[in-house]
């Protein structure tokens, strides 16, 4: 196999001098901004992610961009989104690219979204793209579902996913980012795809696969064969653990604690070993 | 039941007054077109829809308030009816004029599932 297994260095609070040494790039993950949340969870969403472009403008390796996987509104309203724009302008990485959460498309199927993020991208906002010799692919899986189902890809995305990635040689190394879990973490409270493992079939022939996820506000990790599944935390509030609550909502902890349960995913890419290094951080 | 009692006394009471005043003009049609009595509410709270199932007459009015902390929809899963996304305390409502079975959901989480009964 020639390419690579993304390793995880360390679920650690508070950890960030690992990841980096020696590697030829990294960019790093943020998710679930929740701009315009203001509930006893987190009564400043600005401040925490304010805290979050600190933490990776202090990174020891420069990230060279930044993803951002949804949910970066509460409401989908038009200044939640200039004020992440404003407050991500102060990030040393100038480029982000973006997929949406289903809070991002509330109401108008995801219009306005497309119009501020959507330049370069395909349908209701799924692209890719190559950096360093990775390809990257955005996907969108927060619009017209279904009632009892699960996030949705739907036909037109899978089979553009499909074409993207037929001519690419198996040991190029692939990172999918999307804003509902591609896997199976717990279905009971719609964490999951509902065509992930079709999704997942066009990306068997690759040695290294990638997939990067929010929503769940929390870090959740799964190697499966040659696919590492990672979902990152929230910069605004933490969730529960699957089952551990009567619902996912956002849960409420002491203000000291709020931070070490907020963070980001720093992810480092090392040409020679195919490697992938993913590294998260807790703001506090 | 002490809270749904207490609003149904609520509504009850201009009913009754507007009741009262018919007695006083020629019967109207449309005296019975509004059965407000028979009203319902459910609640959104913790990701869910209660009660999840409603029986309601023809012609009566759902409200739906939402008590969590995020954003939920009302949506039929047959297209009958939409809301806006409703935030922290917002309502939303539905006046059920035909018999019939709606099915509807949280478009934002569609986990979330709900059924008014019409008859």
């Amino acid at each position: 196999m020639s390419g690579g297994i993304p390793v995880s260095r360390a679920f650690a609070k508070g950890m960030h001098d690992s990841g980096g040494k020696g590697g030829d790039f990294s960019f790093v993950q943020i998710s679930d901004s929740h701009m315009g949340f203001n509930k006893p969870a987190n009564p400043d969403v600005v401040a925490t992610l304010q805290a979050a472009v600190d933490k990776i403008n202090g990174l020891p390796n420069k990230p060279e961009f930044l993803l951002h996987t949804g949910d970066i509104s509460h409401l989908s309203r038009p200044e939640q989104f200039d004020t992440v724009d404003q407050v991500l302008k102060g990030a040393s990485a100038k480029d982000v690219f973006f997929v949406p959460g289903e809070h991002d498309v509330l109401d108008d199927n995801g219009k306005s979204y497309l119009e501020r993020y959507g330049k370069n991208t395909h349908g209701a906002g799924w692209h890719s793209f190559d950096k360093k010799g990775i390809h990257f692919i955005g996907l969108v899986n927060v619009l017209n579902l279904k009632a009892g189902g699960l996030g949705s890809l739907g036909d037109e995305q899978l089979e553009w996913m499909e074409k993207d990635v037929k001519h690419l040689s198996h040991s190029t190394p692939i990172v999918v980012f999307a804003h509902i879990p591609l896997w199976s973490v717990y279905p009971e409270w719609g964490w999951g795809t509902q065509e992930s493992t079709q999704a997942l079939a066009y990306l068997k022939k690759f040695g290294s696969v990638t997939v990067l996820n929010g929503h769940i506000h929390q870090t959740m990790q799964k190697v499966e064969g040659n696919v590492t599944f990672h979902t990152a935390m929230s910069t605004a509030f933490p969730q529960p653990q699957s089952g551990k609550a009567d619902s996912p909502g956002p849960m409420k902890v002491p203000a000291e604690q709020l931070r070490t349960l907020l963070g980001i995913t720093d992810v480092n890419y090392v040409r020679g070993q195919h490697s992938l290094a993913i590294v998260d951080s807790t703001l506090g | 039941m002490t809270k749904t009692n207490v609003w149904i006394a609520g509504l009850a009471t201009p009913l009754m007054v507007a009741m009262l005043l018919l007695f006083a003009v020629p019967p109207s049609v449309t005296a019975s077109d509004q059965p407000s009595a028979s009203n319902a509410e459910v609640k959104i709270d913790n990701f869910s829809f209660a009660p999840q199932t409603v029986t309601i007459p023809v012609g009566a009015t759902v409200t739906w308030t939402n008590r969590d902390d995020i954003p939920h929809t009302v949506v039929s899963t047959d297209g009958v009816f939409k809301s806006k996304v409703r935030d922290t305390d917002e309502q939303f409502s539905y006046t059920f004029s035909k018999a019939g079975t709606y099915p509807y959901f949280c478009s934002v989480h569609p986990k979330m599932t709900g059924k008014i009964v019409v008859q």
